[in-house]
C-alpha cells in the first residue's frame, strides 16, 4: 500500500532497505530546512554591509511598536486598566513568540512569486519535503532583530512587573513563548496555503500575522467584546499571551474563561498546526492537479 | 503642449501598472482594514484615559486612524513607490537610458508616482476608510470646503512624499545597494509621519521637532485640514515649502549623480 | 526493489526494458477566464489528451511541439510535479505523483529558463548542497563532480558566483547539478534556449557522451530541431495534447514532406543552378536559395554544388517545427478527405 501524502514524501512499506533514507519524515524535513537555511545565510553574507544594516534596521523597525507604547504611556498611566510593565509583559511575549515564528517560517510569502515564475517546480523535483523547503526559503538571520528586541522588553517587564511568582506562573512564561511561536508558525503556513489559491494575495496573511502580534501587544480590555471573541474562538490568538498572561498577572480573563484555560495554549497550538497542515496539503494538492 | 501630455501619459502608465494587481490590491484593502480596527481600539483606550490628547476628541482620533490606513499605500509611507523602481534602475545601470530621454528625470518619476498614488488611493485607500466611517464614529466635515482643502493638501502631500523618496533613491548612485536606504525610509516614514501615533500627541520638545519635519506634511497636515484643526493656508505653506526644498535638493543631487554616471561612462 | 510492491503487474508485462511508460495519460485543467470585470468563465482544457508511449532505458528522445502543446505538462507529470487526471504513468516502476521524493533520487531535471543554482553563491556551493540533499556518498560525489567539471569545462567557474555566469555557463552549471546524483533519466526542458552557437554545440556534445558512456536515458523538449537532429534517434511530436508522431526524425520529415533550404553564395551572379532534386526557389544577386527534401543528405548536395559551381559560402536552413507540424496537419486532413 502506498500512502499518498500531498507534501511529497510517500511512505512505502518497501522503502527501507536499499534506499538512502534515514530517520523519520520530520527528521528529513528538519535536515532539508537546515541545508537550505544555511545556503540563504551564506548568500546574505556575500553582502556584508547590507547584512549589518538590515539587522540593525530590523531591530529598529520592530522596536517602533514598543516606542508607540512608550509614547502612549508618556501621556497616560494605564491603558485599558493595565500598567506599563504589564503591557510590556504582553508585548515581550507577543513580540518574542512572533519573532521565533518569523525567523523560522516568516518568508513563506515568497511562495506566490515562486509559483508565478515557475521556480516552485524546482522545489518539487528535489528529494525533500516541500513545506520544509518553502519554510527555509529566503531564511534571514536579520529577523533575529525582532526576537532580540522582544526578549529585551520581556526581560525588562519581568524585572519590573509586580507578580507573586509561583511554579505554575514561572512555567507559563516559556510555555507561552513556545506555544505562541507555534501558533504563529501555523498562521504562516496557513497563509502560504492560501497563496495556492491566490498567488498575488500574500499580503492577506500580514493581517493575521503582523496584525496578530500587534494586537496582542495591547491588553484585551482595550478591544471590543466581539473582537476578543473572534480572536479567542475563531482565530485563537488569545492563547498566545492574553489568557496565560492574565493568569500570571492575576487579572480577569478575557470573556470570563475558566481558570484552567491559561494552560490550554499547547493544545491550541497543536490544533492550529494540524489545521494548517491540512490546509497546506490541500493547497499543494490543488497546485499539483492544476499546475497553478 | 507636448511635454504636458508626455507626463500625463507617464502618470496614466503608473496608474495602470498598479491597477493590474487586482488580488494584491484586494489583499491590501483587507490588511489595511484589519490594522485600522486594531489601531482604533488602542486609540480609543488611549483617548478614554486622556480625552483631548493632542487636541483631538475620540471621533477625531478614530478619523485619524482610518485616514492613516487610507494614505498608507497612497503616500507609500513605508516606501514601495516609484523610488523602488528608480533604485533598481540605478543599481542595474539602466538609469543611463533614462538620462537620454528627452524628458526631465525628476518630473518623469514624479508623474509615474502620482499615477501610482491615485490608483492606491482609489483602489486601496477608499474602502478601509469607508469601512471605518460605517462602523466607528468619525469626525468628518459636512460642508464641501474642508474636503476641497483636503484634496489640495493631499496633492501637496503626494509631492512631498515623492520628494523624500526620490532623494533617498538617488543615494543608490553612491551606495550601489538600496537595502539600507529602504529600511531607513521605512522607519522614518512610519514613525515621523505619525503612523504609530498622531504627531500632535507626541510629548514635549520632541513633539515640537517632529511636527516641523517634512514627514509632518504627509499624514498630519491632511488630517488636520480635513478635521478643521489647522488653517488650510498654513498647511499649504508648510507642505509647499518642504516640497520646494526637497525637490530642489533632489535636483542638486541628481545633477551630481548624473555627472558621476557620465564620468563612469554610463 | 520496492518497485514490485507498487505495482506488480508492470514487471510481469511485456517490455521489461521500458523505463518510462505512459498509458492513456491525461491532464485536464480547469481554466477560469476573465470575461468581464468580475465575470469569469470556467472551461476545461485538455493539456495532455490520452498519450501513450514507452521509452526504453538508455534511449535519447526528443519531445517537440509548438508552445502550449502539452510538452511541459508531460514533463511535469513525469517528474511528479503534477498529478495526471487519468491514465497510468510509471518511471523506473515508480508512480511519480505518489512517490515524488523517492523518484527524485533517480531523475535529473533541467528547466531551461529557471536555474536550480544559488544566485549569490559560488557555483561549487550549489553542488555541495546537492551532495548533501541527495545524500550522495562522498567518493561518488567527488568522482562525478570531477568528471562533470571536466566534460562541461567548469573548472574555472566553480568559484564564481552564479549571478556572474553567462547564460551558457549557467546552463552547463545546471546540467552538472542535475547529474551529480547519477540519475537514470535526465529531463531537459529547452536546454539550448537562448544559448550561443558554441554553447549549444558544447551542451549537445556533452549529452551525447553522457548517453553513450553512462547509458543515461534522456528526454528533451526543444524548439530547436538541430538539438533533435544531432542527439535523438527518436522524436515524438505533440500538439494540442495529442501525440502526432513517434519515430525517427527522418520519418518525421517524410511524414511532414518538409524541405530544407541550402543557401549558397556564389562568386558572381549566375542563372539558377541545376542540382536535382534540389530546386532554386529564390535568387538575389550571387546568392541562391535551393530547397531540397529534408530526408536527403545535405552533404551530397553541397559536394555537387561545390564541384560544379564557383562556391564562396553556404548555409543550411532547417525547417522549423511549426512548419513541419503544419504540413503534418495538412496531410492528415487530405487523407481524411480521400
Amino acid at each position: 500500500m502506498v500512502e499518498t501524502s500531498a507534501s511529497g514524501t510517500a511512505r512505502t512499506a518497501g522503502t527501507g532497505a536499499g534506499e538512502p533514507f534515514g530517520g523519520s519524515r520530520a527528521g528529513e524535513a528538519l535536515r532539508a530546512y537546515r541545508l537550505i537555511a544555511g545556503m540563504w545565510i551564506r548568500s546574505s553574507m556575500t553582502y556584508r554591509t547590507s547584512f549589518v544594516i538590515t539587522v540593525l534596521g530590523n531591530l529598529l523597525v520592530t522596536g517602533l511598536d514598543f516606542v508607540a507604547i512608550l509614547l502612549m504611556f508618556s501621556q497616560v498611566d494605564s491603558l485599558g486598566g493595565w500598567s506599563l510593565p504589564e503591557v510590556a509583559f504582553l508585548y515581550g511575549l507577543s513580540a518574542t513568540a512572533f519573532g521565533l515564528a518569523d525567523l523560522t517560517f516568516g518568508s513563506m510569502d515568497v511562495l506566490g512569486g515562486r509559483m508565478r515564475d515557475g521556480s516552485f517546480d524546482i522545489l518539487l523535483v528535489r528529494p525533500a519535503p516541500v513545506l520544509a523547503q518553502v519554510a527555509a526559503d529566503h531564511f534571514a538571520l536579520r529577523r533575529l532583530g525582532r526576537i532580540t528586541q522582544g526578549v529585551l522588553v520581556l526581560v525588562w517587564a519581568l524585572l519590573t512587573v509586580d507578580v507573586d511568582w509561583t511554579a505554575a506562573k514561572v512555567l507559563l512564561v516559556p510555555m507561552m513563548l513556545v506555544s505562541g511561536g507555534v501558533i504563529f508558525c501555523a498562521l504562516f503556513v496557513a497563509g502560504a496555503a492560501f497563496q495556492f489559491l491566490a498567488q498575488d494575495a500574500a499580503e492577506v496573511q500580514n493581517a493575521f500575522t503582523y496584525g496578530g502580534t500587534t494586537l496582542l501587544q495591547y491588553p484585551p480590555t482595550v478591544f471590543g467584546k466581539d473582537f476578543v471573541r473572534g480572536v479567542t474562538f475563531l482565530l485563537p490568538l488569545a492563547f498566545v499571551n492574553w489568557v496565560p498572561a492574565a493568569y500570571v498577572l492575576e487579572r480577569p480573563y478575557p470573556l470570563d474563561l475558566p481558570h484552567w484555560a491559561a494552560f490550554l495554549s499547547p493544545l491550541v497550538a497543536a490544533v492550529c498546526c494540524a489545521l494548517a497542515g491540512l490546509a497546506w496539503r490541500a493547497g499543494l494538492r490543488s497546485y499539483r492537479s492544476t499546475g497553478s | 503642449m507636448g511635454s504636458g501630455r508626455l507626463y500625463l501619459a507617464v502618470a496614466v502608465g503608473g496608474f495602470r501598472r498598479y491597477a493590474t494587481y487586482r488580488a494584491a490590491t484586494a489583499a491590501g484593502v483587507f490588511t489595511n482594514t484589519v490594522f485600522g480596527v486594531i489601531l482604533v481600539y488602542t486609540y480609543l483606550a488611549l483617548w478614554d484615559e486622556k480625552p483631548h490628547l493632542g487636541g483631538y476628541g475620540q471621533a477625531q482620533a478614530v478619523t485619524y486612524v482610518w485616514l492613516g490606513q487610507c494614505l498608507y499605500a497612497t503616500l507609500a509611507i513605508q516606501g514601495g513607490g516609484a523610488e523602488k523602481d528608480l533604485m533598481e534602475r540605478i543599481r542595474t545601470g539602466e538609469i543611463a537610458v533614462d538620462l537620454y530621454r528627452p524628458a526631465d528625470l525628476q518630473l518623469w518619476w514624479l508623474a509615474g508616482d502620482v499615477g501610482r498614488a491615485l490608483f492606491q488611493m482609489l483602489g486601496r485607500g477608499v474602502l478601509p476608510f469607508l469601512f471605518g466611517a460605517v462602523f466607528f464614529p468619525m469626525a468628518l466635515p459636512t460642508e464641501i470646503t474642508p474636503w476641497l482643502a483636503f484634496v489640495v493638501t493631499l496633492l501637496l502631500a503626494t509631492v512631498v512624499s515623492f520628494a523624500i523618496r526620490y532623494l533617498a533613491a538617488l543615494s543608490v548612485f553612491w551606495l550601489m545597494d538600496g537595502m539600507g536606504v529602504n529600511q531607513a525610509l521605512m522607519i522614518t516614514g512610519i514613525f515621523f509621519s505619525g503612523m504609530v501615533l498622531p504627531l500632535n500627541a507626541f510629548p514635549g520638545a520632541f513633539g515640537e521637532i517632529v511636527r516641523v519635519l517634512p514627514w509632518a506634511a504627509q499624514l498630519q497636515m491632511p488630517a488636520d485640514v480635513l478635521m478643521g484643526e489647522t488653517d488650510p493656508w498654513r498647511a499649504y505653506a508648510f507642505q509647499a515649502a518642504w516640497a520646494v526644498v526637497l525637490l530642489a535638493a533632489g535636483r542638486l543631487v541628481q545633477s551630481a549623480a548624473t555627472r558621476r554616471v557620465v564620468v563612469q561612462g554610463g | 526493489m520496492a518497485d514490485t510492491n507498487t505495482d506488480p503487474s508492470t514487471q510481469a508485462g511485456a517490455d521489461t526494458d521500458a523505463f518510462i511508460e505512459l498509458d492513456g495519460v491525461e491532464k485536464v485543467f480547469d481554466v477560469r477566464k476573465k470575461t468581464g470585470f468580475l465575470k469569469r468563465e470556467r472551461r476545461q482544457v485538455r493539456a495532455v489528451d490520452s498519450i501513450s508511449f514507452t521509452v526504453p532505458r538508455g534511449e535519447m528522445v526528443g519531445y517537440i511541439g509548438p508552445n502550449g502543446a502539452g510538452k511541459s505538462t508531460t514533463i511535469k507529470m513525469l517528474t511528479g510535479i503534477l498529478t495526471p487526471s487519468g491514465g497510468r504513468l510509471r518511471v523506473a516502476g515508480i508512480d511519480p505523483s505518489r512517490e515524488r521524493t523517492r523518484l527524485a533520487h533517480r531523475i535529473g531535471v533541467v528547466f531551461g529558463q529557471r536555474t536550480t543554482l544559488w544566485w549569490d553563491l559560488p557555483l561549487l556551493d550549489s553542488y555541495k548542497l546537492m551532495h548533501r540533499m541527495y545524500r550522495i556518498p562522498d567518493a561518488r560525489y567527488r568522482e562525478n563532480l570531477d568528471r562533470l567539471v571536466e566534460l562541461l569545462d567548469l573548472s574555472a567557474l566553480l568559484d564564481v558566483p552564479v549571478r556572474q555566469l553567462s547564460l551558457g555557463q549557467r546552463m552547463r552549471g545546471d546540467i552538472a547539478a542535475a547529474l551529480l546524483h547519477d540519475p537514470e533519466v535526465l529531463y531537459l526542458d529547452e536546454p539550448t534556449i537562448g544559448l550561443d552557437v558554441i554553447s549549444k554545440a558544447r551542451v549537445r556534445e556533452f549529452l551525447r557522451e553522457l548517453n553513450a558512456e553512462r547509458g543515461t536515458t534522456v528526454l528533451l523538449t526543444t524548439h530547436d530541431l538541430q538539438d533533435i537532429e544531432q542527439l535523438c534517434s527518436r522524436v515524438m511530436v505533440i500538439d494540442h495534447g495529442r501525440l502526432m508522431y513517434d519515430g525517427p526524425l527522418a520519418g518525421l520529415h517524410e511524414v511532414g514532406d518538409s524541405e530544407r533550404v541550402l543557401v549558397v553564395d556564389l562568386e558572381r551572379e549566375l542563372p539558377p543552378i541545376e542540382v536535382p532534386p534540389a530546386r532554386v526557389v529564390k535568387v538575389e544577386g550571387p546568392r541562391q536559395w535551393l530547397a531540397f527534401p529534408a530526408a536527403e543528405s545535405a552533404a551530397v548536395l553541397v559536394a555537387r554544388v561545390a564541384a560544379e559551381y564557383p562556391l564562396v559560402d553556404l548555409s543550411v536552413r532547417e525547417p522549423d517545427i511549426e512548419t513541419v507540424i503544419a504540413k503534418m496537419y495538412a496531410e492528415q486532413a487530405e487523407r481524411a478527405i480521400s
